[in-house]
C-alpha cells in the first residue's frame, strides 16, 4: 500500500471525487472508485483494448494510464455516448449489424470506433480496418463489427 | 455476406427465421451488462501459484499478519475427481489448494485474502513457497516412455484412459487395400481466451445462511451441485449466478478450484468474497485444449476409394482430470467422430488420454473436430495427391450420400448433405476460374492455394448420446417454464445459461410464434440457480435445439390452454379459436379477447372456469433429444509468402446445413465467430512450455488471437434441410464454425506450396514452421527465393 | 495484475523534473512519460519502480521542431503527432508512414517518440528510425546535457547508456537531403505486434547511382543497427532488384541473429533478407 490521493475524475461530464494509490488504473479507478462498470478490462496489458475510453478527444487503454494521470482531463466512457434515450449512431449500429454477442468487448470497441471517426470522420476503410484491428473479440469474427463501423461512420459523417 | 436456401422452414411462422434485432443488446451497447467482476466485495483474493512444473511443496511461508489459506486450513473440502466408468479411466483427484505436491506451473497453492486486489497481489508476492523441484512431463510422448516420472499414483504409466475400438473383418478389409496413405498430424496447445477472463464473487447472507456465488460460469447448476459436493453443505444453502458472461467457448464449462474457495471462504469469513482472474493467469492457468497427436492410416481401393481408417491419438490432458466431462473429452470425441462425413465400415482406433506436468485439458468448442477433421481432410487430400485426382473428386467419391447412415463406430445420421454443401462450396469458388488464377501467379512467383474440408457436427445430443461415454455425470436434457404472467406479458426460466448466443432472443422467436405475441413482450430467464429450472447449460451445440425444444413444448401448452381459455370466455368451440396479434379470435367472427385479458383471468377469475381449467398459466417443457448432426463445407483460399512464411488467408467461404435457422442474423454471426477462432488455431494461437514446464507465451502479444486484420471477409451459405431429430427442426451450430478452418486453411497452404514439394501438417502451422520446411525442402534450390 | 505501489512525482519544469530525478534515481526511480511500455511491464510486475517521475506535466516538452537542418523531437511527442507529416523535409513523410506500424492506434495516441529510445525494445520502430538516420539523443540532468550519437546509444535489448539520472529530453533528427528516397517494412505476425524483423532505409540517386544509402535493421539482434555490408552493396549500384537483393543478403550474412522460441537464427536471416529487401523495393 502506498498513500491515498484525493483527486476528482470528470467521467462524462460529471465529477467523482475519489481517494486512490498512484497505482491505481485509470480502468480500476473508472469502474471501482467511480462504479462506471460499462468499461471492461480483459487484459491490463493494453493488447485487448476492451478498457478504451476517450481521454481529451483520443481514445486510449485506461489500463495503461494511471488514474491520477487523468484528473482535470475529460474522460468518456460507453455510458456517456446515448443521449437520454437516443443511442449514438455507433450504439445503434452494432444493434442494427450484430456487431455484438457476449457484449463484453463491445465498450472498447465502441470508444475505439468513436474515437477514432470523431478525429478523423472521413477515414479510409482500409485505415477504418487498421483501427479496428486495435481490439480484440473473440466471439464475432470481427465481420459485423466492421459492418457496423462503417455504418456508423456513414451516420456520423451526415 | 449470406445467401439462405429456404428449405421447408417457413411454413407459416411470422417470427422464426427472422434476423429481428437482439433483445440482448439495448444494455449491452449501453454498458449496462453485469459482469461478475463488476461487484464489489468486503475481501478480495488472489491466488499464490506454483512457479514449478512438478515437485514437492517443502514449505509455505506467509508474511506476518497476513491471511493466507493453504491445504491444511481446508481440510474438509474435498478434491474435484470426475468419473468415467468406461475406457480404462484411472480417476485422479485435484486438490482445491496444492497438498504436498505441485503437478504445473500455475497449480494454486494458496489463497491470500486482502480487503483490495492490489494488496492481496502484494502480499502473494512475499509469499514464499519452498519447493523440491522434480522432472516435469511437458510432452504427452515424454509421458508414456518406460520410466517416466508418475504423475498420479492412481494412473500408471501417466495413462489415464485407454479407448479402442476394431470393427470386425479390419485386418482383411486393410490387407485388400490398393493404397495406404498416412499422415502423422500435430495439434498444438491451445486457450480459449474468452475476452472476459474468469470470476468469481461469493456473498454470504447472514439472515438465511446462503452463499450467493457470481461466476463466469455456463453450467450454474451443476456448478452448485459440484461445489456443494466438495465443501460438503446442502445445495439449498447455495444460490449460483452466471450474470453475463463475457464468452466461454467450453472453457467456463468445467468447475475450477477457485469457484469452490471463493464459497468456502465466504462461508469462512461470514462476508463477500471476489477473486478476478488475470490474463495471465487465463493464459497458464485455467484450461488449455487441443494438444494432441494423431496419426491417421486410410487403406483405399484402387479407385480412391476409403475402405477402412486407422487411428492413433494421444491426447495431452494436462496435470488433472476437467470436471465434468472428465479428460475424456478430447481422446473419446476423436475415437468416436474420427470417420467422419465419409462411407467405409472398418475402422481401428486407439486414443489415449495422458497426464503430464500442464495445465489441465477441458472442453474448447470443437472438442477434438478441429483436429480430427484437420486430420482427416489432410489425409483426403495426401490421397488425391497420391491417386493424382483433384481433391474435391476425392470428396465426391467418398462422402456418404445415402441416408439414413450407421457409421463405423455406430453413430446414427439421419440425413445429411455433405455433397450437395460442397458442390454449393464449389461452385461459388469457382474453382477452374482459381485454378487458372493460381498458375498465372505461380508463373510471377505468388503461391496462392484453395483448401476444402466437409465434415459433420454433433450437435444438440440429449443424455442417451452422453451415456454412451460412460460419464459419472451424464448432461443431456434441459427444461423450460412457461409463465404467462397476469399482465400478459411472457416469462421464459430456461436451465441453458447462454453467454453471448442471442439465446433471449431465439427462444422469444419461438414462443411468440406459438402464442402470437411479439418477442420484445418475452423474456427469457437463465443463469440464476434460485429462477431458472435444473439444466445443464450452454455448450456442445445443444441450447437452441434442446432448450429450444423444450421452449417449444412449453410453448405448445401456454398455447393449448390459452385456447382454452379462450374457448371459455368466447363461447367458441377451441377449433374455431386462432390467436394472432396478441389476442385469441374466433375465425371468421369479429369476436376476440386479448391474451392479457385471458391471463389475468387466469389468474383472478379462476372460478369462472368451473374447474375445468387449472389456475395459473405457467407450463414446463423438457426434451432430451437423440442428436442431430449439422454439416458443412469450408473453403479457404490462401496466399502464402514462401520468402516470410506468411499466410493470408484471402477469402473463406462456408456452406452449411444447419437445419431450420430461427435468426438467420444471430446464425451467421456464430458462424463467423467460429471461422475467426478456426483461423487462430490454424495459424496464430500455441501455448508453448519449455522443457521445464514453464509457459513462455503469458500474455496477449505472445498468444495470438487473431485481430480484424487476420480475418478475411467470411461468406455463407446456408442449406436449410429441417432436421427430424429436433422439434424446431433445427440443428445446433455453435461449433461448426470452429471445426473446419485448420483443415481449410491447412489444405490450402500446402496446395499453394505444391511446386516446393513439402507438406505441413501441424497446427498453428506459423510462419516459422513454414520456412523451416521450406528451407528443409527438396525442390528448394529451383524455386524457393 | 496490478502494479506495485509506487511514489508519483509530478514537476512542472524540466529542472524540477531533472532534480526529482536525481533525487530518486538511487532508489529506483523512473521516468515515466506515455506509459505504453511501462505499465505493462509494471502489470506484469517485471519492473517495480519505487518512484515515478511523471513528465507529462512538464512545459515545453512537447516540442516538436524543423530548424531547417534538424527535426528535434521532445520527451513528451507522443506517436500520434507523426500520423501527419510534421516537416515538409522527406523526413516528414518517412516519420509518418514509419509511425502508421507502431503498435495500435490508441497506443499511439498515448506512447511517445522519447519513451520508445528509452525502453529500447529491439524491435521499437524508433529505435530503428534513430540508428538508421544517425540521429543525436540529448540526455540530460541535474550536471546538465550530454548528446549520444545514435550508435552509442542502444546497449542491448530494452537498454540503453543512458544514465539512472538522466532524461532522454530530446532527440534530433537530421533532415534528409530533399531528393532523398527512403523504405520501409517490417513483418510480424499479427496487425500491431512487435516486429519480428524490420528494415529502414534512405540514400540518394546520382545520375541513377545509389549514394549515401543507409541501411538499418530493427528486431533481429538485441539492437537495432545500420549494415555497412548492405550499404556497401548499395553505394555506387543502380538501384534495383539486383542490388536490393544483393543488399538483403549482405544484411542477412551480417546480423547476430535474436534467437527465441519461435524464432531460430535461420529464420531471423530469412526474414531480414527479405525486410531489407522489400524496404528497398518500397523506396523505389
Amino acid at each position: 500500500m502506498s498513500e491515498k490521493t484525493d483527486i476528482t475524475l470528470t467521467i462524462n461530464g460529471k465529477d467523482y471525487a475519489i481517494a486512490v494509490e498512484p497505482r491505481r488504473t485509470l480502468a480500476d479507478a473508472i469502474r471501482e472508485d467511480c462504479g462506471q462498470t460499462g468499461t471492461h478490462i480483459g487484459c491490463e496489458h493494453g493488447v485487448c483494448g476492451a478498457c478504451t475510453v476517450i481521454v481529451d478527444d483520443a481514445p486510449v487503454r485506461s489500463c495503461l494510464m494511471f488514474a491520477v494521470q487523468a484528473e482535470g482531463r475529460n474522460i468518456r466512457t460507453v455510458e456517456g455516448l446515448a443521449t437520454g434515450d437516443t443511442l449514438h449512431p455507433m450504439q445503434q449500429a452494432f444493434m442494427d449489424n450484430h456487431g455484438l454477442q457476449c457484449g463484453f468487448c463491445t465498450p472498447g470497441f465502441l470508444m475505439l470506433a468513436v474515437g477514432v471517426l470523431e478525429r478523423e470522420p472521413n477515414i479510409s476503410d482500409e485505415a477504418l480496418l487498421d483501427v479496428l484491428s486495435s481490439n480484440l473479440c473473440r466471439c464475432t469474427g470481427y465481420q459485423n463489427i466492421i459492418k457496423s463501423v462503417r455504418a456508423a461512420a456513414q451516420e456520423m459523417r451526415k | 455476406m449470406s445467401a439462405h436456401t429456404k428449405g421447408s422452414g417457413g411454413d407459416g411462422m411470422k417470427w422464426v427465421g427472422r434476423s429481428i434485432r437482439r433483445l440482448e443488446d439495448p444494455a449491452l451497447v449501453r454498458g449496462r451488462g453485469r459482469f461478475t467482476a463488476d461487484l464489489p466485495a468486503a475481501h478480495w483474493v488472489r491466488i499464490v501459484r506454483s512457479p514449478n512444473a512438478a515437485g514437492k511443496i517443502k514449505g509455505i511461508t506467509a508474511p506476518d499478519g497476513a491471511m493466507v489459506i493453504t491445504a491444511a486450513d481446508i481440510k474438509g473440502v474435498k478434491k474435484i475427481t470426475p468419473m468415467l466408468h468406461k475406457f480404462n479411466y484411472r480417476p485422479v483427484g485435484q486438490p482445491i489448494l496444492a497438498d504436498g505436491e505441485v503437478r504445473f506451473v500455475g497449480e494454486a497453492i494458496a489463497a491470500v485474502v486482502a480487503s483490495s486486489e492490489e494488496e492481496a497481489e502484494d502480499i502473494a508476492d512475499l509469499v514464499e513457497i519452498d519447493i523440491e523441484d522434480a522432472t516435469a512431463l511437458v510432452d504427452s510422448r515424454a509421458a508414456i516412455e518406460a520410466g517416466a516420472p508418475q504423475i498420479h499414483a492412481e494412473a500408471p504409466g501417466n495413462v489415464i484412459l485407454k479407448g479402442e475400438v476394431k470393427t470386425p473383418g479390419f485386418d482383411e478389409v486393410w490387407a485388400s487395400a490398393a493404397k495406404v496413405i498416412r499422415i502423422d498430424a500435430r495439434s498444438n496447445r491451445q486457450n480459449a481466451t474468452p475476452m472476459e477472463a474468469r470470476a468469481a464473487h461469493a456473498a454470504y447472507d447472514a439472515v438465511t445462511g446462503r452463499v450467493t456465488l457470481h461466476c463466469t460460469a455456463q453450467m450454474p447448476h451443476l456448478m452448485r451441485t459440484a461445489i456443494a459436493d466438495c465443501i460438503g453443505m446442502p445445495e439449498s444453502e447455495l444460490r449460483v449466478i452466471a450474470p453475463d458472461v463475457g464468452g466461454g467457448f467450453g472453457q467456463k464449462m468445467s468447475l475450477c478450484v477457485e469457484y469452490v474457495l471463493v464459497t468456502w471462504l465466504a462461508r469462512h469469513l461470514k462476508s463477500s468474497v471476489g477473486w478476478t482472474e488475470d490474463r495471465r493467469e487465463n493464459l497458464i492457468a485455467s484450461f488449455h485444449s487441443r494438444d494432441q497427436y494423431v496419426t491417421l492410416e486410410g487403406a483405399f481401393d484402387k479407385d480412391a476409394k476409403l475402405l477402412a481408417l486407422r487411428a492413433d491419438v494421444l491426447s495431452n490432458v494436462g496435470a488433472y482430470s476437467c470436471f465434468p466431462t472428465t479428460s475424456g473429452v478430447e481422446p473419446l470425441m476423436a475415437m468416436a467422430e474420427m470417420p467422419g462425413p465419409y462411407d467405409f465400415q472398418h475402422y481401428q482406433c486407439l486414443a489415449r488420454g495422458v497426464l503430464t506436468n500442464t495445465c489441465t485439458m477441458a472442453a474448447y468448442r470443437g472438442v477434438s473436430r478441429p483436429v480430427i477433421t484437420f486430420t482427416l481432410e489432410r489425409l483426403m487430400d495426401k490421397a488425391a495427391k497420391a491417386f493424382a485426382i483433384d481433391p474435391v473428386d476425392i470428396r465426391r467419391q467418398n462422402l456418404i450420400v445415402k441416408f439414413p447412415y450407421k457409421s463405423a463406430t455406430g453413430l446414427e445420421f439421419d440425413e445429411a448433405t455433405y455433397r450437395e454443401t460442397m458442390e454449393m462450396a464449389v461452385e461459388a469458388i469457382n474453382l477452374p476460374v482459381f485454378r487458372a488464377r493460381q498458375q498465372l501467379a505461380r508463373d510471377r512467383g505468388e503461391y496462392l492455394g484453395v483448401g476444402f474440408a466437409t465434415f459433420s457436427e454433433r450437435t444438440g445430443y440429449g443424455s442417451p448420446a452422453f451415456a454412451a461415454r460412460g460419464m459419472e455425470i451424464t448432461p443431456g436434457w434441459e427444461t423450460v417454464h412457461v409463465t404467462v404472467d397476469p399482465s400478459g406479458f411472457v416469462e421464459a426460466r430456461i436451465g441453458s445459461s447462454p453467454h453471448g448466443q442471442g439465446l433471449r432472443t431465439t427462444l422469444a422467436q419461438i414462443i411468440a410464434d406459438e402464442i402470437g405475441i411479439p418477442p420484445e413482450m418475452i423474456k427469457v430467464i437463465h443463469g440464476d440457480t434460485d429462477t431458472a429450472p435444473y439444466g445443464w447449460g450452454t455448450f456442445a451445440s445443444r441450447s437452441l435445439v434442446i432448450s429450444g425444444g423444450a421452449t417449444l413444448i412449453a410453448a405448445r401448452k401456454i398455447r393449448a390452454k390459452l385456447i382454452k381459455i379462450a374457448g371459455h370466455m368466447l363461447e367458441a368451440a377451441e377449433t374455431d379459436i386462432v390467436l394472432e396479434d396478441g389476442k385469441a379470435k374466433v375465425a371468421g367472427t369479429d369476436r376476440e379477447v386479448t391474451i392479457a385479458k385471458m391471463a389475468r383471468e387466469a389468474y383472478t377469475q379462476t372460478h369462472r372456469f368451473k374447474g375445468e381449467i387449472e389456475p395459473g398459466l405457467t407450463e414446463s417443457g423438457t426434451y432430451d433429444p437423440p442428436g442431430t448432426f449439422s454439416n458443412a463445407c469450408h473453403v479457404a483460399l490462401v496466399r502464402v509468402d514462401p520468402e516470410t512464411g506468411h499466410v493470408k488467408v484471402e477469402r473463406y467461404l462456408v456452406a452449411e446445413d444447419a437445419g431450420r435457422i430461427i435468426n438467420p442474423m444471430i446464425a451467421d454471426g456464430q458462424v463467423h465467430g467460429g471461422v475467426a477462432q478456426g483461423i487462430g488455431n490454424a495459424l496464430l494461437e500455441e501455448i508453448i512450455y519449455d522443457e521445464s514446464g514453464a509457459i513462455l507465451t503469458a500474455n496477449l502479444a505472445d498468444y495470438m488471437p487473431p485481430t480484424a486484420h487476420e480475418i478475411p471477409p467470411i461468406e455463407l451459405h446456408h442449406m436449410e434441410i429441417p432436421s427430424t431429430q429436433s422439434i424446431t427442426k433445427a440443428k445446433g451450430l455453435g461449433e461448426g464454425g470452429t471445426i473446419g478452418p485448420p483443415a481449410a486453411v491447412l489444405n490450402a497452404i500446402n496446395d499453394a506450396l505444391t511446386p516446393f514439394g513439402v507438406e505441413i501438417d501441424t497446427i498453428p502451422a506459423t510462419p516459422q514452421r513454414i520456412r523451416a520446411a521450406l528451407r528443409a525442402a527438396p525442390r528448394n534450390a529451383e524455386r524457393a527465393p | 495484475m496490478k502494479p506495485a505501489p509506487f511514489v508519483r512525482h509530478v514537476p512542472r519544469t524540466l529542472e524540477e523534473a531533472l532534480a526529482t530525478l536525481a533525487e530518486v534515481a538511487g532508489e529506483d526511480g523512473r521516468v515515466l512519460a506515455g506509459g505504453q511500455s511501462l505499465v505493462p511491464i509494471m502489470a506484469f510486475r517485471l519492473a517495480k519502480p519505487a518512484h515515478l517521475v511523471d513528465i507529462n506535466e512538464v512545459e515545453g516538452l512537447d516540442r516538436l521542431v524543423d530548424d531547417g537542418k534538424t527535426l528535434t523531437i521532445g520527451a513528451c511527442v507522443r506517436h500520434g503527432a507523426f500520423h501527419r507529416p510534421v516537416t515538409d523535409n522527406p523526413l516528414g513523410a518517412l516519420l509518418s508512414y514509419v509511425a502508421r506500424h507502431i503498435a495500435h492506434y490508441p497506443i499511439r495516441m498515448r506512447g511517445t517518440f522519447c519513451g520508445s529510445l528509452a525502453h529500447a525494445d529491439p524491435s521499437s520502430e524508433w529505435c530503428l528510425t534513430v540508428a538508421t538516420l544517425d540521429a543525436v539523443m540529448v540526455a540530460m540532468s541535474v550536471k546538465g546535457a550530454r548528446e549520444i550519437k545514435a550508435a552509442d546509444y542502444f546497449d542491448g535489448i530494452m537498454s540503453t547508456h543512458l544514465k539512472e539520472d538522466e532524461l532522454l529530453a530530446e532527440v534530433r533528427l537530421p533532415l534528409l537531403a530533399d531528393d532523398a528516397k527512403f523504405g520501409f517494412y517490417e513483418f510480424s505476425r499479427r496487425a500491431g505486434d512487435f516486429a519480428m524483423a524490420a528494415s529502414l532505409v534512405t540514400y540518394r540517386l546520382e545520375g541513377n547511382k545509389i549514394v549515401d544509402a543507409h541501411v538499418g535493421v530493427g528486431g533481429a539482434e538485441p539492437s537495432p543497427r545500420r549494415i555497412p555490408e548492405a550499404e556497401a552493396a548499395l553505394n555506387g549500384k543502380a538501384p534495383g532488384d539486383a542490388a536490393f537483393r544483393a543488399a538483403g543478403e549482405a544484411a542477412s550474412a551480417a546480423i547476430d541473429p535474436l534467437e527465441d522460441h519461435q524464432t531460430d537464427a535461420a529464420y531471423r536471416r530469412d526474414l531480414v533478407r527479405v525486410v531489407v529487401r522489400r524496404a528497398l523495393e518500397h523506396s523505389a
